[in-house]
């Protein structure tokens, strides 16, 4: 299977068209998809008469973009005017927002044919896209396996050629996990690098959406396209943007990389802790430094996160009320309208969801607040530094980006604190603000993807693509066969 | 032995701004309009929909600190006040608490008599920025509510007193003051009527000499200055009553009944709600720089102190007319405007406390509903002053002026209500009604003076009122004296 910037350029040299191209991913969709369930929503009509405007606009040369013509998943958690956006809730199954989120706003003015809205945790809380109120998504390796989370539906659609590209969102690891399970890259960007704006939330300060391709060049052209400031995200910046061809080409000659030898420490599986020292063999190779040292505040790194993300997700998810959209109880008669938000969110919510409320909820309540989630936000302030420290060292953090393999479905049913303990690796990002990418790195006994996670500092994609390129091209795994 | 009590009062204003769009998002935060027509994604609390801070928003709350004496934040942070209510659209409001734009100001305050005043300095704790609510319509007939969100995301201020008031005259005046310096500001209309600006008092009661506070109750629905002075006697009768009986006063708050002049209770102790203030995390903390405070300073222009000793100054207006012309911005403005024009302070002043401000009151209206320009009201005092017409033709002209904004010049030509200074003309119709009658003219021969009163009415109205009476009594009297 063709990566997604490849796929295009075969477009734009006329080699084939938009139409083609798209059916394509229709075939594989019409094959695998009754198994895999990547999507929640899919707008077949909708793709094609993309596909037919899109040509048109490749034709009369006003659409010269990478991406122009790529086929892109959108996870279902992202605004897309006109198409359901459910979070795999069924708080929200029916919800149809008239406004396009900026990234999708960009996708569309980019020539990419949005597909379909992908399958997701509910609410994007999750590691195995299990939590869904629409089922879960199997992966594609092995489908009695899960494809990691919460992004697990866009993961699994790349992976399968169900897409060429997808958009997923990440607050703990939700598109470097199941990127990973998956055998797919995810990148995820700087907070702030890509606007918010129409990004359901889970948690504000930590969430940011970002690419997942079958290539690093994908991830990266994809980043470049999202990226900016936007007026209608505070929190969004203004920084310099990342020359993708530059960054592909750099290689990892000077560049000096920290392999994290306490977080190392923490991964269980032994294959996938032999994948990050090959992968650090690899870089050497390349004309990197590679040193191992300790990062720090591995044990604490995971409540940090559960206090900060929980307590953001009770109240962003307070407004599920079913009074303006999404799901209502059914009227009973005298019901007030405290019962009517009640029921309406008692069953309107799945279990998780609730839990992290509930959670989230304590932590900010009156005389538990400082002993909580203050602590928790002085203690990501202290994280900060602490990679500040590692940064002023290394260009390039090197790490496990999963516990282990896809696990198989159910295995976390009634393990909600081992599902917790596996995001160690991938929650420091979103605590520190950095950007970080999973990067495949072949496969396990069983045939299953591995891989190791990259982290940068602050707005230095550049250098995790660079990286990126490198391991890519010296192997470990190839996808361009499909599975 | 009957114990002394002494009351404590502070105050909690809510001010609504009158900025041009609110305070999140770009909707127009005009008064009134069909339901739920100013309204976006934003300000309905859409999934996916962020705040974005109008900075219009925070020049006015720094421009009320400044007016009131108060310390502005190098760093100012809104915070998510979370509570469920149908009429709050997120189901929080952001809001402001641990660090709030303004803090630690004052203003002085003058209660009491002429000669027995008492001028006593009233400390303003804080002031915080934060949105309102939509407003919500019960139809009990039809047995639903509905929901305007046209007021969501309006721009309040929320100016915080110490408990540093004792009765209500002083709190009227401070009520009065503050309402004074915010509307010179001009960023807010500050009418009660209205909800533009929204007093909640804060009362306790203790024994005199004591230096603790008592248990405080909250009051809330004051719609008027005169029911914020009821509920403040209602209040402190009915908890010192408790008291006298030996009972506690209960940390309440508490609705006032404008029409039963008696309040009742809406939320006890048992169920004071727990907001679970947090870190709004979709909105960066705002840092003011001493150059912003400083622009802010610029543009704010004469204080409202300063405008007062001016007006003092300049136009040596006795203190009631000083008090009123001062009291809303836009008859200051129009004063000045018009005494810049026909130079006649006495004039202007008399004619905007006479016939001006009977109108007002007749129409219950604000002088910025005002519709004349000073230009015309100039005219009118230029053209009455000149003798061109005379008293009651000029209240005629000035009613229809204060409805139409006509030209009073222009008015008085076309409906020729201009004096006739023809002498001859006047001589012939005085004469005429001489002869018209006679007994009369008897009357005022054999020594009746009274009676000339009669024929000048008869001459006004044969000219038809266009005429100066003083004139027409002396060619009366010219006449007769040759008889």
């Amino acid at each position: 299977m063709l990566s997604a910037t490849k796929t295009c350029s075969l477009i734009k040299e006329r080699r084939i068209s938009t139409t083609e191209a798209l059916e394509e991913v229709l075939g594989r969709i019409r094959d695998r998809e009754e198994d895999l369930h990547c999507y929640i929503t899919l707008d077949e009509e909708g793709a094609r008469q993309q596909a037919k405007l899109i040509q048109s606009r490749i034709d009369d040369g006003s659409l010269k973009g990478p991406l122009a013509g790529a086929v892109v998943a959108v996870k279902d958690n992202i605004c897309v005017r006109d198409l359901p956006a459910t979070c795999g809730s069924k708080m929200l199954a029916g919800f149809i927002p008239p406004y396009d989120a900026t990234v999708t706003e960009k996708l569309r003015d980019a020539g990419c044919i949005i597909i379909g809205k992908t399958n997701m945790d509910e609410f994007a809380m999750g590691s195995t896209c299990e939590n869904s109120y629409f089922g879960p998504t199997k992966n594609p390796y092995d489908t009695s396996r899960v494809t990691g989370g919460s992004s697990g539906g866009s993961a699994a659609a790349v992976a399968a050629g169900e897409a060429m590209i997808a958009l997923g969102s990440d607050t703990g690891g939700s598109i470097r996990l199941p990127a990973a399970c998956c055998g797919v890259v995810g990148l995820k960007p700087t907070y702030g690098r890509v606007s918010r704006y129409g990004l359901i939330a889970y948690a504000s300060g930590l969430d940011q959406i970002g690419p997942m391709g079958r290539s690093v060049e994908d991830c990266g052209e994809m980043l470049s396209l999202l990226s900016g400031a936007d007026s209608r995200d505070a929190t969004s910046r203004q920084w310099e943007a990342v020359d993708t061809g530059a960054a592909l080409g750099r290689g990892v000659k000077g560049l000096t990389v920290g392999l994290a030898e306490d977080y190392l420490s923490l991964c269980p599986d032994e294959e996938a802790k032999n994948a990050v020292l090959e992968a650090a063999e690899k870089l050497r190779d390349a004309g990197a430094a590679v040193e191992h040292f300790s990062l720090g505040y591995e044990k604490y790194v995971v409540p940090i996160y559960y206090i900060l993300a929980d307590a953001q997700a009770s109240s962003n998810l307070e407004r599920y009320d079913g009074i303006k959209y999404g799901y209502r109880t059914p009227f009973e008669e005298g019901q007030d309208f405290g019962q009517l938000m009640a029921r309406s969110r008692g069953e309107g919510f799945g279990g998780e969801v609730k839990r992290r409320i509930l959670v989230g909820s304590f932590v900010l309540s009156a005389g538990w607040y400082d002993a909580y989630y203050k602590k928790a936000l002085a203690a990501q302030a202290l994280l900060r530094r602490c990679f500040d420290e590692a940064f002023s060292k290394y260009d390039l953090i090197l790490m496990p980006a999963a516990p282990s393999v896809a696990p198989k479905l159910g295995v976390y049913k009634d393990d909600i604190i081992g599902a917790y303990r596996g995001d160690v690796f991938t929650v420091t990002a979103n605590l520190a603000q950095l950007p970080a990418m999973s990067i495949p790195a072949g496969v396990n006994h069983d045939g299953l993807p591995l891989a190791v996670q990259l982290m940068a500092d602050r707005f230095r994609e550049d250098l995790l693509l660079a990286a990126g390129a490198e391991l890519e091209k010296r192997g470990g795994h190839e996808n361009d066969e499909g599975i | 032995m009957t114990r002394e009590y002494e009351t404590v009062i502070g105050l909690e204003v809510h001010v609504e701004l009158s900025t041009k769009t609110k305070i999140f998002c770009g909707c127009s935060c005009e008064f009134g309009g069909s339901p739920n027509t100013r309204i976006c994604p934003v300000c309905l609390g859409m999934p996916g929909a962020l705040p974005v801070l109008n900075k219009k928003v925070l020049e006015y709350a720094i421009a009320a600190g400044l007016a009131t004496d108060c310390t502005i934040s190098p760093v100012t942070v809104f915070d998510r006040k979370n509570y469920f209510y149908p009429d709050n659209p997120q189901n929080y409001q952001i809001s402001q608490l641990y660090l709030p734009v303004c803090r630690d100001g004052g203003i002085t305050i003058e209660t009491g008599e002429e000669g027995a005043k008492s001028i006593r300095r009233i400390r303003i704790r804080e002031i915080h920025m934060e949105e309102d609510a939509g407003k919500l319509f019960h139809d009990r007939k039809e047995g639903f509510s509905h929901i305007d969100h046209n007021r969501a995301g309006v721009p309040l201020l929320e100016i915080v007193s110490e408990p540093d008031m004792k009765n209500a005259e002083e709190v009227i005046a401070y009520l009065d003051r503050l309402r004074r310096i915010l509307q010179h500001l001009g960023i807010s209309d500050c009418k009660l009527q209205e909800g533009s600006l929204r007093v909640d008092v804060n009362l306790s009661v203790r024994e005199a000499g004591d230096s603790r506070l008592g248990v405080r109750t909250e009051m809330k629905n004051l719609n008027s200055f005169r029911a914020v002075s009821a509920a403040i006697e209602s209040e402190r009768s009915r908890q010192i009553g408790l008291l006298q009986k030996g009972e506690a006063v209960e940390q309440q708050t508490r609705r006032w009944d404008d029409a039963k002049k008696e309040s009742f209770v809406m939320r006890s102790k048992e169920d004071v709600r727990d907001y679970r203030y947090f870190p709004d995390p979709d909105l960066p903390p705002v840092s003011i720089s001493p150059e912003f405070i400083e622009s802010v300073c610029v543009s704010m222009g004469e204080s409202y102190d300063e405008m007062v000793e001016r007006f003092a100054k300049e136009y040596r207006l006795p203190q009631k007319e000083l008090s009123y012309l001062t009291g809303e911005k836009a008859l200051a403005r129009l004063f000045e405007e018009t005494v810049s024009i026909c130079h006649k302070s006495g004039s202007v002043s008399n004619w905007l406390m006479g016939e001006n401000l009977r109108l007002m009151r007749k129409e219950g209206m604000d002088a910025e509903d005002l519709r004349f320009s000073p230009e015309h009201l100039a005219q009118l005092i230029d053209i009455f002053e000149e003798g061109r017409i005379n008293s009651t033709i000029a209240k005629e002209v000035f009613e229809v002026m204060f409805y139409e904004d006509i030209s009073p010049e222009a008015y008085v030509e076309e409906k020729g209500l201009g004096l006739i200074s023809d002498l001859s003309l006047l001589e012939e119709t005085a004469a005429a009604c001489m002869k018209d009658n006679p007994k009369s003219v008897q009357d005022y021969l054999s020594g009746k003076a009274k009676a000339i009163g009669f024929l000048v009415g008869q001459t006004m109205k044969a000219m038809g009122g266009k005429a100066d009476p003083g004139a027409v009594k002396s060619v009366l009297e010219k006449l007769l004296s040759s008889l």
